[in-house]
């Protein structure tokens, strides 16, 4: 199926939920909405479900407008950040549900049944009720049950939310392969800049209610739009600081003065926010960070492998992050460093108006 | 490494040993102590050993009150647990104030006093000047409690019902709200039935309260006294003479300790053991140990 969202909005008592919201999802694709909390994609999902109708727009699927239609009339299946099964049956009645909703014939259903708790690695439990299985587990026969219907359309919302770091990154791996040899149109909400990057495809940045963004997941990612869309497409948010564009570099509004770098070539004179994500800045000078900024300490999260180092500089609070252990005592005052070929520049009210040249080449563990 | 072991821990249960032995075990006791003495006054003690159970045993009014009392208790579960759910599946789900409107219409019978109860539904069933026993004598019935037999049963029933149908609505009310919202959503999606979203959501989610619901219901109808004692007293004849009743009766009425004593306790052993099976039961069957 081919899905078209038109200019869809959604209000609910005066309150916009979704803002003229227009998407176009091939058939195939495998498609990301990010956004942070509350910034609409549960409400986004439920109106492609078909489960509320928009206030206005149109859902047209394969060119025939289905805005009217309920769920019932969908060809759609969809996976939780709860983990939804009932409760009475067993993995194989859960997974088979949907089947024996359309009446398919015993022999049918035990095999495809079988061959997608196969896949899901999840046929050794196909006896047991939800209540005896971990919480993967139960995700796992959630996908499994929307997997088995094999609807046209196929929507998660955050579903690996409430899984715990090693199952979450397993399970995230193998959603990957899963869908890489499907038909199904599938749409994944997540809040994570790193999930929407490791599952590919195409990602929307949706920010209260807006769409942002939407492309192919690498390009939205190396040239966000505005400033909004490269905070939430970063972890930690992208730094900013305001500055002055001029003929021979920007001006920093601490007097720091950086060298014009290539992309940056042609643009306007004139006021300008530059925008730099956590990894390229860094407290360890190295060849191509000819910029330092002084900044006092307020911060440093340690996670092992890496460390964030929340900083303030003049004024304004930055986020670097390094590889291996820095201590560094809270309060003093350190240089950050940063390449000026890898800073976005926006406008002041935000509009992209350079990004750096080639895309990120090192993505493991950039977002 | 040598297994720590402390002696000094068994002070700390002791408080609550103490507790127990005041609340339970000594007056416990106490019942043992009369149902196997004849016991006249302070060191006018006589050993009988079985003789009160023997004669408990084969009392055939006990017989009869313990088959009226098998029969209301599972008339009482067999309206109260039923139309609680459907009282509950019937209410508001928002936080409005249409919902605390009903729940505390619902709690006001939970909050009076039990032998209040029964004068309400005394006065209330009166052929003569009660609302309701006027009303259906005005609807052509003849309607008397105090007369028939079988109309003390239903008003009994009907008292107990409305007095503790809420307590089984509040229960099931707030083992539906605990359902996540995703659950009837991935019903709609799958295109479930209410009957379907009912059978296979709402019901297995409402499995533990209900299993309270049940237990609380059954123990406390099993041990009702104070309602029909108020409305009936036991009448008319023994029509509405339940077990904790007939025991009031032989303890104060006719003061046959030992007797009283001894029907007690297996009064008692009856209580705990239909709990236990009871539990047991549907604490088993649907949790995957059938195979």
């Amino acid at each position: 199926m081919t899905l078209r969202l038109d200019a869809i909005t959604k209000t609910v008592g005066g309150a916009v939920h979704i803002d003229r919201v227009s998407l176009d999802l091939a058939p195939g694709s495998f498609n990301v909405l990010l956004g942070r909390t509350l910034a609409g994609k549960t409400t986004l999902l439920r109106l492609i479900a078909g489960l509320d109708r928009p206030t206005s727009g149109r859902i047209l699927d394969d060119g025939r407008d289905v805005t009217g239609r309920g769920v019932a009339g969908r060809d759609v299946a969809m996976v939780y950040q709860q983990f939804i099964n009932y409760p009475s049956f067993t993995v194989f009645e859960n997974i088979a549900s949907p089947l024996r909703r359309k009446g398919m014939d015993a022999v049918e259903i035990e095999r495809r049944v079988k061959r997608t708790a196969a896949m899901l690695r999840i046929d050794g439990l196909l006896d047991r009720l939800p209540s005896q299985l971990s919480g993967g587990q139960q995700q796992r026969t959630a996908i499994a049950r929307a997997l088995v219907k094999e609807a046209g359309l196929l929507l998660l919302d955050e579903p690996l939310v409430n899984l715990d770091y090693k199952l979450r990154e397993e399970l995230r791996e193998e959603l990957r392969v899963l869908f890489a040899e499907r038909r199904t149109v599938v749409v994944y909400a997540t809040t994570e800049p790193a999930e929407a990057l490791i599952l590919g495809g195409n990602t929307g940045v949706l920010h209260e209610g807006r769409l942002l963004q939407f492309g192919p997941t690498l390009q939205v990612y190396g040239r966000p739009v505005d400033t909004d869309a490269g905070a939430i497409f970063s972890d930690p948010p992208m730094n900013f600081i305001d500055g002055i564009l001029t003929d021979d570099g920007v001006a920093l509004s601490d007097g720091t003065h950086l060298p014009l770098a290539a992309h940056e070539r042609g643009l306007p004179a004139g006021p300008c926010r530059i925008g730099v994500r956590a990894n390229h800045l860094g407290v360890v000078r190295r060849g191509d960070q000819s910029v330092a900024v002084p900044a006092r300490v307020e911060l440093a999260e340690i996670s092992g492998s890496e460390t964030f180092i929340h900083v303030v500089h003049n004024g304004v609070p930055l986020v670097a992050r390094e590889e291996g252990i820095h201590t560094h005592p809270i309060g003093e005052i350190i240089p950050v460093y940063f390449d000026p070929a890898r800073v976005f520049v926006f406008a002041p009210d935000g509009r992209l108006l350079a990004a750096p040249r080639s895309l990120p080449n090192r993505l493991k563990g950039v977002a | 490494m040598d297994k720590p072991w402390n002696n000094r821990a068994w002070f700390l249960v002791i408080p609550v040993f103490v507790l127990v032995a005041f609340s339970a075990i000594i007056p416990l006791m106490t019942v043992v102590n009369y149902s196997v003495q004849d016991i006249f006054g302070p060191g006018q003690a006589f050993w009988v050993g079985t003789e009160w159970f023997e004669k408990v045993l084969h009392d055939e009014r006990l017989h009869d009150a313990l088959v009226r009392q098998i029969l209301f208790s599972l008339a009482v579960l067999a309206i109260e647990i039923p139309l609680g759910i459907l009282v509950a599946l019937s209410m508001p789900a928002d936080k409005g104030w249409r919902t605390s409107l009903v729940l505390v219409l619902l709690a006001l019978p939970l909050l009076i006093p039990w032998n209040v109860v029964g004068t309400i539904w005394q006065i209330f069933g009166r052929a003569d000047i009660g609302l309701g026993g006027a009303a259906i004598r005005a609807l052509g019935i003849d309607y008397n409690y105090t007369g028939n037999p079988r109309d003390a049963w239903l008003t009994v029933l009907v008292m107990d019902v409305w007095h503790w149908t809420s307590l089984v609505a509040l229960l099931c009310y707030a083992g539906l709200r605990a359902i996540p919202p995703a659950y009837y959503q991935a019903a709609k999606i799958d295109g479930a039935s209410r009957w379907a979203v009912f059978r296979h959501i709402e019901l297995p989610k409402m499995r533990g309260v209900l299993i309270i619901a049940v237990l609380l219901r059954f123990m406390d109808s099993f041990m009702i006294y104070t309602e029909p004692f108020v409305l009936t007293g036991g009448g008319p004849g023994n029509a509405t003479t339940f077990l904790s009743q007939y025991l009031t009766r032989m303890a104060v009425g006719q003061f046959d300790l030992g007797v009283a004593a001894a029907f007690s306790l297996i009064y008692f052993l009856i209580v705990l053991l239909f709990s236990y099976v009871f539990y047991t039961f549907i604490t088993t069957v649907g949790t995957g140990d059938r195979s």
